[in-house]
């Protein structure tokens, strides 16, 4: 069997198995515990797109997030469209603003810290240009009428909404398996590993990392357009703040950049810890955080390669060791 | 009848109310089963503060209630409080709701923040699990149409109304020296909607709105907005903001010696701030505010805000609008007689409490809003807080204008 | 509206707050400069500083400006200390991983005041603290606070003191050679370790000083380092990473950018005026205004 086939086998059963897991499931808490935990991994998967597979960091990830999330808001109160279609509006915006974006920075020969930066101040302008114009509802924020039914795209309960964004992940991860065997993606790793390379053999860098970082967006995109059908609330903080941009990167490093199962396998991670340490010494609020925060800083030191490559990390702790 | 007769009956009364009670468990001297509550705040994140203060007043309301022997319709089932973090966050808020619910708790209460509470009421109605409203002034949360959703305190649109009248009846009293007004609101939800409403109804009565002024979440400098206010002289400023932004616009103020006729603020984040008045006293002169107040007559308030105080604490809002919140539910659970869900929402919906210290009008929740709360005029006089408005609420005359 | 007579003030107001900006920016240029990572803790570590500013003047009564001698020092070993004991032994080296490593820190360090300090919102009452200073320059005058144009002047002295290091001093030319060169510079003896450890040292003190110049004029919470990180990092590029001039230059810069574009637009969508100039400058001139090219 192929790798590519392994790989689309192991994503089958991942879907067939979260599926199963989801129609068995009873319990509201464990039911809204997957899907926010694939919600994670959606935003980590998009990240890894350009971030791991591209090798471009964005800082600014929640760019695209909000853009998502607004034009699907706005589109429904204001356009008084379905939310299935708003939804590829959504990601189709968040992909075309991703283009903007690239097509200045790489234009420009941004790259590594200078990239993350730019990304990062986009996502700030985008937050205050919301913050003050009428129709994203500027500091009041939209919200999205309660009409429930599958046709509104609102689900009684967290299962409906946890398979909706169990479809975007398995598409997500399929996306990504492509891109470890296409043409597309093996040009994307030749510009992220030696840029001036890959264009001396014939790539082109900019039409490439355009097509990337459209792609991530897009993912970014449905994440946004996911969170104001589920939370039916959005305001610019929430849209552009910083802690999408964080959510979606912290997830796919621990996890392990530029792997199929990294970014799923980080989000899951600090999503459990996130829940484990919330309420420990309720009493004593601030601990939970800083907890958070220790074990966020120990699973790097230990596993620096991700979580996905822990066990290599371990092999060769336990080698160095026994030299 | 001698002593021996009688020490034996007695022995005997206890012996049978022994054997009965081992017998019948429930009856007379067992504990009943707890009446378990979500209590839900941001006590971290960017909201500590603010959660950390609600979860408090809550905490001491449920202390009280037990104290005075719990739910008494019950057989004095105590109140158990199952603590919730929100993290600041609207998503961490509906987590936390599903893990209360299936918890088995009777009822939420929470989350300061309208955005939270947004998200928290919508995931608390899937279970039709009752949700009380502590603070939370956006409107569109009782508009929703969610009948599980109650708020007793005021939300901003009655603030903004309540403000403007008043601010008529004092400028009418002194003679209409004030004409022309500006306002400074924060960015989001709750200075964006209060600012809006305030411009709308001004006009109406007779005020010349110069310029709305919204500005960021933190600001750290508030040298131009007060170069603006000294370029255009309103005779009222009305700051509609959080704490540390009203505390750094005010000092700005004092700083660069602008005096208004007038500081008049909704829903000010310092206005009416114990914390601000006792760090600021000089910046604090004379501002009028319009917010959640406590009956200043009232001897539970005054001894429930000396408790909090010994406990190294400001009696802000947060504390006794939450304190109520939590005395209005528990009066609910009493009617209803049961923890069934059902029975305390309806109870929470035809309820007519009124044992609390709040100056509000009769109860009367419609469509999930008590339409007998209201805020209160007070301002900053002599070092101490005091009501002016409504008069039988009053502690101190109206200073108005401060300056000639 | 916009005649002389707000325009001087709020132009003098916008460099004496850029000068506060300056210092903040300093220490991340310098950390960004010889260690190359984007330090997502400094805003943390300028909130610790602010909170040991406040806590000796409520426990100890010194003014914060006598704090300075303590202070800076102080921050300066906790910077040495973190760098030396947990990013470097966390990070192995990676890009990445130290930028979650300072993530990390900051939620740390954050929830380690949240739990310790509580979450109030604290000020210092000093003398001064309402004092202003009226400047005339015959044709427009201004009340500046006297806070703020201490603090200009404080971002001076930094500014010059740590081009002195770096430019005079043998710390000074090992950390050029390792902000260079990492590898060239071990190979001529250079304890790299060590060097990064005081490059982010110095760093954090710089925010000591920014935190006895800023806490008179303003207040501290857990949350209050996350409001300067945007503008801090935005400072950093402009000016150049690594170069100390162009902090100070570019924290002036911003803070005037700042002050006119609030005057312009409305304080809420004058922010847009930083964003922009960040992004232009990262486009147009990543160098930054005063950075030579890479």
């Amino acid at each position: 069997m192929s790798a590519l086939q392994k790989e689309l086998l192991s994503i089958a059963f991942f879907a067939g198995g979260v599926a199963l897991l989801l129609s068995l499931l009873d319990s509201g808490v464990s039911l809204n515990f997957v899907m926010m935990a694939l919600y994670a991994a959606l935003l980590a998967q998009a990240w890894n797109i350009l971030g791991g597979y591209g090798g471009q960091f964005s800082f600014g990830h929640a760019l695209f997030f909000g853009t998502g999330a607004y034009v699907q808001a706005i589109a429904q109160i204001d356009g008084g469209l379905n939310p299935w279609v708003a939804m590829p509006l959504g990601v189709l915006a968040s992909a075309s603003v991703g283009v903007f974006v690239g097509a200045l920075s790489f234009r420009y020969g941004l790259k590594g810290s200078y990239f993350a930066l730019v990304t990062l101040a986009f996502a700030e302008v985008f937050r205050i240009v919301a913050l003050s114009v009428p129709f994203t509802g500027a500091g009041v924020g939209l919200m999205v009428p309660l009409r429930e039914g599958f046709g509104n795209m609102q689900f009684g309960s967290r299962r409906g909404f946890a398979l909706m964004v169990l479809g975007l992940v398995v598409l997500a991860l399929l996306v990504t398996c492509w891109l470890r065997h296409s043409r597309f993606g093996a040009y994307l790793q030749a510009v992220r590993d030696n840029e001036d390379a890959a264009r001396a053999a014939g790539v082109n860098p900019f039409r490439i990392k355009l097509g990337a970082i459209a792609l991530s967006g897009g993912f970014m995109g449905a994440g946004g357009a996911f969170y104001v059908q589920v939370f039916q609330y959005i305001d610019p903080g929430i849209a552009y703040g910083a802690h999408t941009s964080v959510e979606a990167l912290v997830g796919a490093i621990v996890g392990g950049m530029g792997t199929l199962w990294g970014p799923l396998i980080g989000a899951l991670a600090l999503h459990v810890l996130a829940d484990l340490t919330r309420n420990l010494f309720g009493q004593l609020p601030g601990i939970n955080m800083v907890i958070y925060g220790v074990v966020l800083v120990l699973m790097i030191m230990f596993a620096p390669r991700g979580l996905g490559g822990l066990g290599r990390s371990v092999r060769e702790l336990w080698k160095g060791r026994a030299r | 009848m001698s002593t021996h007769v009688r020490n034996r009956r007695h022995f005997m009364a206890q012996a049978t109310a022994a054997a009965s009670a081992l017998a019948f468990p429930m009856v007379g001297g067992a504990q009943p089963k707890p009446v378990k509550l979500g209590v839900l705040h941001p006590v971290t994140g960017a909201l500590a503060f603010s959660g950390q203060q609600c979860r408090e007043g809550a905490l001491l309301a449920i202390e009280d209630i037990n104290k005075a022997g719990g739910i008494k319709s019950l057989g004095g089932a105590k109140i158990e409080p199952l603590l919730g973090d929100a993290q600041s966050q609207p998503q961490v808020g509906a987590a936390e709701v599903e893990k209360m619910n299936e918890a088995g708790v009777s009822a939420v209460l929470g989350a300061y923040a309208s955005a939270i509470c947004l998200a928290t009421t919508q995931a608390a109605a899937k279970y039709n699990l009752p949700h009380v409203v502590d603070v939370g002034v956006a409107d569109q949360i009782v508009e929703r149409g969610l009948k599980n959703t109650f708020r007793f305190g005021p939300g901003y649109g009655v603030c903004a109304r309540v403000a403007v009248i008043n601010l008529h009846v004092l400028n009418t009293a002194a003679g209409k020296p004030a004409k022309t007004v500006m306002i400074i609101h924060e960015e989001s939800l709750f200075g964006t909607g209060t600012a809006n409403l305030l411009a709308r109804e001004l006009p109406g009565y007779g005020f010349e709105v110069k310029e709305v002024v919204k500005h960021a979440n933190p600001t750290r400098d508030f040298n131009n907005i007060v170069l603006r206010m000294k370029s255009l002289n309103p005779d009222i400023v009305i700051p509609a903001n959080y704490y540390n932004e009203y505390a750094l616009l005010l000092r700005t103020m004092q700083q660069q010696k602008v005096t208004p006729k007038a500081v008049y603020s909704v829903l000010g984040g310092a206005a009416s701030s114990f914390k601000f008045v006792k760090e600021s006293p000089d910046s604090a002169n004379g501002i009028i505010d319009c917010n959640h107040w406590f009956n200043p007559k009232d001897a539970r308030a005054l001894a429930l805000r000396k408790r909090v105080e010994a406990k190294g604490l400001f009696f802000t809002y947060e504390i006794f609008n939450t304190y109520t919140a939590m005395m209005y539910l528990a009066d609910a659970i009493n009617r209803a007689k049961s923890t069934d869900r059902a029975a305390i929402t309806a109870a929470l919906a035809d309820s007519t409490f009124s044992d609390h210290f709040m100056p509000y009008g009769p109860t009367k929740m419609v469509n999930g809003q008590n339409t007998g709360a209201q805020p209160l005029m007070t301002q900053v006089l002599g070092g101490d807080i005091k009501v002016i408005i409504p008069r039988e609420y009053r502690q101190a005359e109206p200073v108005f204008p401060m300056k000639s | 509206m916009t005649d002389l007579s707000i325009l001087f003030p709020s132009l003098l107001n916008g460099l004496t707050t850029g000068a506060v900006y300056a210092l903040i920016a300093l220490g991340l240029t310098l950390i960004y400069g010889v260690l190359h990572i984007i330090n997502f803790a400094h805003g943390a570590a300028l909130m610790l500083a602010l909170y040991a500013v406040y806590w000796l003047k409520e426990a100890a009564g010194v003014d914060p400006y006598l704090a300075l001698p303590l202070v800076v020092p102080g921050m300066f070993v906790l910077g040495y200390a973190l760098q030396r004991l947990v990013i470097n032994r966390a990070s192995h080296g990676k890009d990445e991983n130290i930028l979650l490593v300072t993530l990390g820190l900051s939620i740390v360090m954050e929830n380690l005041a949240l739990l310790f300090f509580k979450s109030d919102t604290r000020t210092i009452e000093t003398a001064y603290t309402l004092t202003t200073v009226p400047i005339d320059i015959g044709i427009a005058q201004a009340m500046i606070a006297l806070p703020k144009l201490v603090a200009f002047g404080g971002a001076l002295v930094a500014s010059a003191t740590l081009m002195l290091i770096v430019g005079r001093t043998d710390l000074g030319r090992a950390i050029r050679a390792v902000a260079k060169e990492k590898h060239g510079a071990k190979l001529m003896g250079i304890d790299v370790d060590h060097v990064y450890a005081m490059s982010f040292g110095i760093g954090l003190a710089c925010l000591g000083a920014a935190a006895c110049f800023l806490l008179p004029a303003y207040y501290v919470n857990p949350q209050v380092g996350n409001g300067f990180v945007l503008v801090a990092f935005t400072i950093v590029v402009l000016g150049g990473m690594g170069s100390f001039s162009g902090a100070l230059l570019g924290g002036l810069l911003i803070g005037v950018v700042e002050s006119l574009g609030g005057l312009l637009l409305g304080e809420s969508l004058g922010q847009i005026g930083i964003f922009l100039l960040f992004i232009a400058v990262l486009l147009f001139r990543p160098q930054g205004l005063f950075g030579a090219k890479a």
